[in-house]
């Protein structure tokens, strides 16, 4: 390896001239924020109220044009096997017997829907990346299909397991999960279409701000009747959808999860180190110095690797 | 010491080598069936396991293992130790290997091969995925860039295109010719960036499963984990040339460089032990080893992952003794190979459970041949080059 000296200095230089411009640099630039935007919607799920009808399932597979829930009009047997949203259905309602008896010490059912949460600042939208997720002024997390290429990191960065894929589709699978029904929460007076059709109002659709007053104003009004605690004020950095109900979160399956946001430590990290590309530009420089400074010290070394034609052929011949 | 390498004049066709063919046309088959029935034809992959073997080992385990090509550009071009320059080749052209053979997974791994490029104009850089792919992909090129004295070194005045290709005989030389002499000197700064871009995927690999704290046993996730994933990288570097030099040497009967092993592996003692000084210290910081006997097969891999793969190999390369044996150098470094590849299997794969579904998740019999048909074509591939080109070095008694 021959270190031109000229070469050396001009390109070390231009190194220099970038690295010494991260000094005048703000020190917070570094500083996690959050980018969830200001007045999302949300969704409110009432789990004392929801029956376990499964017409939202239903709704929602019409409004996005998927396939018919599994035994839509089941209500019993389809509740044995604990489903999961997939490519086929954004959401799903389970059952759950958590312990609760009623007068006549039968066990009470408690019924939750599952689809994507819509977090405040999303898993998924830190990891995807080619940016195909965002997190729309509405609050719904959308995809872009036409940025995806499938590397599925959305999915294992979800803590709620979400994301699904079209497995089955050798060269255009998607990403599949609950749009919040964008195109019609976009537009003025739309609301979901789950949240249209249940009729018991488990769902109620509006502005994140009013529903968590809602919520509080329930479990203030009703003591006793809720555990104390809107899910989704503040799990994972908090979630467009809330759940309130009388049965402890982690017994529905909703997780016990930190109150930080998920991207908060990966993206802490990674702009602090990389911000400006400042640590690559100084270990370049180093590396050079180094370089410059061992080459200079035994040079008759430094052309030593090449073997001149002669003592090739003389190698190869004797081979 | 002599600084020559030399294409091998060997037989090719070899039984190992008919069985590497056997591999790579089952893996073949494989993987046109993941491309004409989808990845979950093959795989058993679902939505709550969407990361498997492909990434784990094809992925994960391939880059880590591709750390001999920095580790010892670092130390002979840059530090200077050109004492360790007959190793570089061999190195360098595993790396290059590797990585190509990572990309190649990923395009089998990924829902929609083709459209790999498009992180080149779709920038999230929020996105630890992100900046690991432009980094491979960008160190992908400086390896092909390093490669070329090589191919200048053996084609340059003597191009012989077959057929009618001759013709272009004289330009092909030319260009060969201009490419090295230009290359010759500014060459130091892609062996500058090689090891800068190496340390960033490196430890950003270790990254990525810091966005999934529910979903990854506690024993691994660490937020040190891009640090453990940094260090180690260069503790394997070495060990990892050690295994692969002796599986050569051997195989082709030629010198087994011991002269340069031994010493290369008593700066893997100081890398290892900084490694393992990390990795315990942190468990003890965090209070994880409550979890050690557990008794379940994550905890029991991570036992294996550090008993045999880091702490073992590292007091037998403390004997002087050791490091002069060829048979125990090889066993202590292939521990180390295997500890560093398990730990990256246990990152990904082990130690990834996610709470909310059921179902855990072990390769199908797809999965693992289009694994083991990449490693086969890389090996295969391995041979015909050095068959070729001046990588290996040349028989001691005729080049001193
Ligand atoms: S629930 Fe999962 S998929 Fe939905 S926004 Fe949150 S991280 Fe993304
Ligand atoms: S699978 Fe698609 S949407 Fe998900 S992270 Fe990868 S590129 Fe983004």
């Amino acid at each position: 390896m021959k270190i031109n000296r000229r070469n050396f200095f001009k390109v070390m230089g231009a190194t220099a001239v970038s690295g010494s411009s991260l000094a005048a640099l703000p020190s917070d630039l570094t500083a996690w924020e959050s980018k969830a935007p200001p007045d999302p919607y949300g969704c409110l799920v009432d789990l004392t109220r929801c029956v376990g009808c499964r017409k939202c399932e239903e709704a929602c597979s019409q409004v996005n044009g998927l396939p018919a829930p599994e035994r839509a009009n089941c209500q019993c047997t389809i509740f044995e096997k604990k489903r999961r949203p997939d490519d086929k259905a954004f959401t799903v309602v389970n059952r759950y017997f958590t312990g609760k008896l009623d007068n006549f010490d039968k066990p009470l059912p408690t019924y939750a829907k599952v689809q994507c949460m819509h977090c405040q600042d999303p898993a998924c939208v830190s990891a995807c990346i080619v940016g195909a997720l965002t997190k729309d002024e509405t609050g719904s997390v959308r995809y872009d299909v036409s940025k995806c290429i499938g590397c599925r990191y959305c999915m294992v960065a979800c803590p709620f397991e979400i994301p699904a894929y079209e497995y089955h589709d050798p060269i255009t699978p998607r990403v599949m999960k609950c749009t919040f029904c964008y195109d019609r929460i976009s537009k003025d007076g739309g609301v979901p279409g789950c949240a249209t059709i249940c009729p018991t109002e488990a769902i109620t659709f509006g502005k994140r701000a009013d529903l968590l007053r809602v919520a509080h104003k329930r479990l203030d009004e009703n003591p006793g009747k809720y555990i104390n605690h809107v899910y989704g004020e503040k799990e994972a950095g908090g979630t467009s959808w809330l759940y309130i109900s009388s049965v402890p979160f982690e017994d529905v399956n909703l997780p016990a999860l930190p109150d930080n946001p998920s991207p908060k430590l990966s993206e802490t990290i990674q702009h602090s180190l990389f911000s400006y590309l400042w640590s690559p530009i100084v270990l370049f420089s180093t590396l050079g110095a180094l370089m410059y400074k061992s080459n200079k010290s035994n040079p008759e070394n430094s052309n030593g690797k090449r073997g001149t034609l002669e003592e090739k052929n003389i190698t190869k011949g004797g081979a | 010491m002599s600084h020559k390498a030399a294409p091998l004049n060997k037989k090719f066709w070899t039984p190992g080598v008919l069985v590497m063919v056997a591999f790579m046309i089952a893996g073949g088959i494989a993987i046109l069936a993941r491309f004409t029935g989808g990845i979950g034809y093959v795989a058993n992959l679902s939505n709550a396991r969407p990361w498997g073997l492909w990434v784990g080992v094809d992925v994960a385990t391939g880059v880590a293992l591709a750390a001999g090509g920095f580790t010892t550009a670092a130390l002979a071009h840059i530090l200077g130790k050109h004492f360790y320059e007959p190793v570089t080749r061999p190195a360098l052209l595993t790396a290059l290997l590797g990585y190509t053979f990572v990309v190649l997974g990923l395009l089998v791994d990924i829902g929609r091969s083709w459209a790999i490029w498009k992180p080149m104009f779709n920038w999230n850089t929020n996105s630890v995925l992100f900046e690991v792919a432009m980094c491979v992909m960008v160190y992908l090129h400086v390896l092909y860039i390093e490669f070329i004295p090589i191919v200048a070194e053996q084609f340059k005045d003597r191009v012989n295109l077959p057929g009618p290709l001759s013709i272009f005989n004289a330009l092909v030389n030319l260009l060969l010719k201009m490419a090295d002499a230009i290359l010759d000197k500014i060459m130091w700064i892609f062996v500058i960036l090689g090891v800068v871009l190496s340390c960033m995927h490196q430890s950003s690999l270790g990254s990525l499963m810091l966005i999934a704290p529910t979903k990854i046993h506690p024993l691994w996730y660490t937020p040190i984990l891009p640090l453990l994933f940094l260090t180690s990288a260069f503790a394997v570097g070495y060990p990892m040339v050690v295994f692969e030099t002796t599986i050569v040497t051997s195989s082709f009967n030629i010198d087994s460089e011991m002269e340069v092993l031994s010493p290369l592996t008593k700066i893997t003692t100081f890398l290892l032990g900084i490694y393992m000084f990390l990795k315990i210290g942190d468990m003890l910081i965090r209070g994880t080893y409550v979890y050690l006997f557990d008794g379940t097969y994550q905890t029991n891999s991570f036992i294996v992952e550090m008993l045999i793969g880091v702490i073992i190999p590292w007091g037998m390369l403390l004997f002087e003794k050791v490091r002069r044996s060829r048979k125990a150098l090889f066993t202590a470094a292939t521990m180390i190979v295997g500890g560093v590849a398990l730990n990256r299997i246990n990152v990904f794969i082990v130690a990834y459970k996610p709470p909310l579904s059921e179902g855990g998740y072990f390769p199908a019999p797809g999965e693992i041949l289009v694994t083991l048909g990449l490693i086969a074509t890389l090996m295969f591939i391995y041979r015909v080059i050095v068959t070729y080109l001046p990588v290996l070095q040349a028989p001691k008694e005729v080049s001193s």
